[in-house]
Formats: C-alpha cells, structure tokens, sequence
C-alpha cells in the first residue's frame, strides 16, 4: 500500500526532474534552436561556438550544480531534523550556512582582490574557501550540539540557531568594513546564491563530495529510523546514539558546507524539502525517505534555478526565489501540525 | 539462586549526579528478576523508581555495584547484545506518528537485523506474532498517529516483544492511560510473563492494580529500601504503611488500596 505510493512518487520525481533539468537546458538568457541544442548534446558540435560555449560549460554544470546542491541541502535537513528531533530544523535556520558563510567570508575577505573572480579556477583559492566553508560549518555543529545538551527545548534550540546567525553575519559586516573593495562585492554577490558557480574543472570536487555524502546518509537509514523513538529507545536497540549523532552532524556539516562554499548560503531548501518528501509519500520510515528527499530537494533546486534564468532582464538571485517556495509550505505545515501525521 | 533468574543485582547503589554532588537515592540493592514473573516496583514519587530503571536499562551508569544479566555483566556487555536480551518500553514521546504499526513494530527486530535494517519473511512473522500477542493486530496497517493512548501502548509492548529479549522492563506503561486500559496493559503483561515466560518489571503508580496482579512487588519504603515480596508477604509485613510520608493515609487490605 504504502509501498507503492513510494514506487509511484519516486517515477513522478524522477520524470518531473527530467523535464526540469530539460527545461534548464533550453531557456535561458540567450535563445538557442532546439535543434542545435540537440546536436551540441548528443556531440555533433554547432557552428555557433558560443553556444557551444553556452550549453556545455554554462547550462549543463549549472544543471548539475542544482540538482545536487538541492539534494544535498534537503538531505542535510532531514538529518537535522531527525538528530534534534525537530520538525523545523535545516541547515540554515540552525546557523550552519552562516557558519560555512563566515567561514568563506574570512577566506574571500582575507585573500581581498586576489581571488580574482569569486571562486576562481585556482584549485589552492577555491579549496581554501571549501575548508573555511567545512570548519564554519563544523564550528556552528559543535556549538549546537553542545547547546542541545543544556536546552532540552526544540524552540530554544532554533532561536540558538537564529542567534548564531546574526552573530556571524555580524562578524561577517565588521570583516567587511576593513575588507577590500573588490572582497566585499565578491562576497555580497555570492550571499544572492546562485547554481552558475561551479565550473567545468570544479564540477568533479563538488560532485564527488557531494555523492559520496549522500551515499553515506542512505547508509544511515536504520540509526535514522530508530531515532525516531527517542534517543533511549534508539540505545535500547543497540545503536551507539552519540557516535550516530557524530556521524550524521558529520555528513550534515560536509553536505551544508560544500554547497554553501559554491553556490552561497541558500535558504529553505533544506527545510522544506523533507517535509514535501513525508507528505508525498505519507511516512517518516527513512529507507523511502532517503530517496525522496534527494529527488525532491533535485527537484525544487532545478525549479528555482529555471525561475532564476527565465527572467529577461537578468538572473534573479536564488535567494531571492526559495523564500517564496519556502514560506507557504512552511505556514502550511505549522497550521496543520494537529492534522500532519509525522507530528503525532 | 533460583535457574529461572535472569536479571540480578549485586550490591548496587542508584542515584543521580546534581552538579559536582552525587545524590545516592538507593543502595545496597540485591534485587533478581525471574522468567515468568510480573513484577511491579511501586514507590512514592522522587523515591527513586525512574532511577533505578533507568540503571537496569543502562541509560545511566550506577553509582556503585554490578548487574549481572544472564549470568553476564551488563554494564560491559557490547550494547548489540544487551538490546537482545532487555527491552524497554518508555513513557518518552516519540516521533513515529507517520510509520504504521507494523512499521514500528518492525523497528524492535533492529538488534537481530543487518546493516540496513531490512527485514525478512522471519523477522515479518515475528512482528505479526508480536503484534498478535499484543492484541493490536487489527491495527497493523493504521498510522500510529490515528492510534489511541491505549493502543499505542500496546504497540510499543509489541515492538518490545519483536525485540524478543528475556527481560521486557516498562516505565511507567499505564501513566497516560484511563481505567480500561490500565486494566487491560496489566493484564496483557501479566499474560506475557506467564504465557511467554518474560521477565516483566514495570514500575506503577496503580497500587491495587499492582497488588491483584503482580506476582512480586519490589516496594520503595520511605526510609530508602527497597523490600520485595509477594502481595500476601508484605501484608502481612506492613510494610505498605511506609510507602507514602502522608501519615493522613493508611493501606487497606480489604480494598488493596490506600484510605484516609
């Protein structure tokens, strides 16, 4: 029963992510046929070269940069969620974006000028960024679970979080007010987010760390699943509860980082997408979830990057898009906590 | 010693640590839990009831003494081995309201299941039994947010039985319920420590309940010790009368309950 609403939800993501990522190949600023679209993908090459240029070292990493940034980001919720048992956890309401964003901000604003672009095709620059990012992240996890400790409350643990936020993006303005010129513009222009940020030569990092990443969470699902009953229970079936929250803040702060570090502090995704993942599928068992919740946060990354490139004036900033996805769903599912299953 | 023995104590002493000062709230305890046998601990409350669980479970390390579980050290034991030979069932909350009874159920097999938990065509018969045995079997395939209180008390003793330990301690399992179904969960243990030949301790505030069914009472006095026996015994003891400091209270054998 609930099984195959499972094999249908994941078939319907799978053709709504194709259609997306289609789409994503097709608009965009500048207009390119159909036709040489088709034959500069399937190899044939284009007399045009610049949309050559275009489509292969532009649309299609920025394809792949947002479907796994989405990914990752809304798997990094849902191990949030489960770890603090709370519904409303994600990587940027608890202050890990901004902790992998005061990482990145020391970084671009130490290095100035010299970046030379925001994340330049430098492997020394952009690794800097991707370790500043890594041990932001790592900083802000420490904070929380020491926190989660003393406060038992799940509200005073997201306000921590908010605090953390304003704390770092306060550091972040007093950086920049003896940063350079040049440091604060690149690092205002990635604070917008955006998917067009990882290049060709990047893109092997970016996914590697990612996939890996994911793959660790699904191997997670049974520590993920016993969790669910509390962290006594959990103990009392034989899983190591603090060594499994290690592993899964450990994969949460690798996913948040590495996605904050390229395509900047992106909200919501991770918030919303698993609770689009419980509610299509009607369960909370992680073994569906897993899958779910990686097609759905490719999904809702792919629709955010379109809207992003369908304007004609110019991109739209993602941040710009996600809180208007985000906030319906969010109001949605605080005023039918008493109805949602997963709450009860 | 006793060949139905299965959990033991050997001079423990429980209690909790507030700041740099430890509180012993009990000590000495020399208590065994038999195959078969429901045992009630009952106690007034901060007497120590939740403590001392909460050391047989091993969610806290005792101040002093050993367990023995099976002839075996509990407290050293590999944790994979422990969650096959004890179960708990707890009054903590619990965010399964999403998975189906047969879900969470099937969550007790984790300590007999491999690296990602799947389940086999044994461990499913197991969890349909358990179910069974718990008299919740009409509710496998429903959420267990759409369950009652009663219900969902009797999943969880399923999900404790799927874990098929010798020992099932329970904190509490009656506390949210009304009458009916206090009556009732006392009664399906009762049934399960007799029928399936567990080793049940749970912990109560039902004194009568207690009385009429438990086939041994470990009794929290108000001087700190721990006095064990059968109903009759500690009658005929008095030992009910240092249960509660309230002296306007007095036990009253023929009602099995306190007056006043």
């Amino acid at each position: 029963m609930t099984y195959r609403r499972f094999v249908v939800t994941l078939v319907a993501l799978t053709l709504l992510l194709v259609l997306l990522a289609l789409a994503c190949l097709v608009f965009g600023s500048v207009e390119i046929p159909m036709g040489s679209i088709l034959d500069i993908v399937t190899g044939k090459g284009s007399e045009n070269k610049a949309w050559e240029i275009i489509i292969l070292k532009s649309r299609i990493p920025m394809i792949a940069t947002a479907a796994l940034a989405g990914a990752a980001l809304s798997i990094s919720g849902l191990l949030l969620q489960t770890t603090f048992n709370n519904p409303l956890a994600g990587p940027s309401i608890l202050g890990v974006s901004s902790g992998a964003g005061l990482g990145v901000a020391i970084v671009i604003l130490a290095m100035g000028g010299s970046l030379g672009g925001l994340l330049g095709e430098n492997v020394g620059s952009y690794m800097a960024i991707l370790v500043g990012a890594l041990l932001g992240a790592g900083a802000v996890l420490l904070v929380l679970i020491a926190f989660s400790a003393i406060v038992r409350s799940n509200t005073m643990l997201l306000i921590i979080g908010i605090l953390v936020s304003y704390l770092t993006s306060s550091v972040v303005q007093l950086l920049n007010s003896v940063a350079t010129e040049e440091g604060v513009h690149n690092y205002v222009s990635w604070g917008f987010g955006n998917f067009s940020g990882v290049s060709v030569a990047q893109m092997p990092v970016y996914a590697g760390v990612i996939i890996l990443a994911l793959i660790g969470s699904a191997l997670m699902v049974k520590p993920l699943n016993a969790l669910l009953l509390g962290a006594r229970y959990a103990q009392n079936l034989g899983i190591n509860v603090s060594h499994t929250r290690n592993i899964l803040l450990i994969i949460t702060g690798i996913l948040t980082a590495v996605v904050t570090a390229f395509c900047g502090p992106i909200g919501f995704i991770g918030l919303v997408v698993p609770h689009i993942a419980r509610m299509s599928l009607g369960t909370s068992n992680h073994s569906r979830l897993v899958p779910a919740t990686i097609l759905s946060g490719a999904v809702i990354a792919l629709l955010c990057c379109l809207v992003s490139v369908c304007n004609p004036h110019g991109i739209i900033p993602i941040n710009a898009i996600t809180p208007i996805i985000g906030v319906p769903i969010i109001l949605y599912i605080i005023l039918n906590r008493r109805r949602i299953n997963y709450f009860n | 010693m006793n060949t139905n023995t299965i959990l033991k104590t050997n001079n423990l002493a429980v209690g909790y640590r507030n700041g740099k000062q430890q509180v012993t709230l009990l000590s000495g305890l020399n208590l065994s839990l038999e195959r078969g046998k429901l045992v009630a601990l009952l106690g007034q409350n901060g007497a120590g009831k939740s403590t001392l669980l909460r050391a047989l479970t091993c969610d806290e390390r005792p101040i002093d003494g050993t367990i023995e579980a099976n002839g075996k050290n509990l407290l050293d034991m590999p944790q994979r081995e422990r969650s096959r030979l004890l179960g708990l069932v707890s009054t903590e909350r619990i965010q399964a309201g999403a998975l189906t009874v047969t879900e969470l159920v099937g969550l007790g097999r984790q300590p007999h299941t491999g690296f990602l938990g799947r389940l086999d065509e044994e461990d499913h018969a197991i969890v349909r039994q358990s179910m069974a045995d718990a008299g919740i079997i009409g509710k496998a395939n429903e959420y267990v947010a759409s369950l009652s209180d009663g219900e969902r008390q009797k999943a969880m003793i399923a999900r404790a039985l799927a874990q098929q330990t010798p020992i099932i301690i329970l904190d509490e399992p009656t506390a949210f319920l009304d009458v009916a179904s206090r009556i009732e969960t006392m009664r399906l243990l009762q049934t399960l420590a007799h029928e399936r030949d567990k080793a049940v301790l749970l912990s109560s505030h039902d004194i009568s309940q207690s009385l009429m069914l438990a086939d041994e009472l470990w009794l929290i006095t108000t001087d700190r010790q721990v006095i064990t026996g059968t109903t009759q015994e500690l009658i005929a003891d008095g030992v009910m009368n240092r249960l509660f400091t309230n002296r306007d209270i007095y036990f009253n054998p023929t009602i099995l309950d306190y007056s006043f």
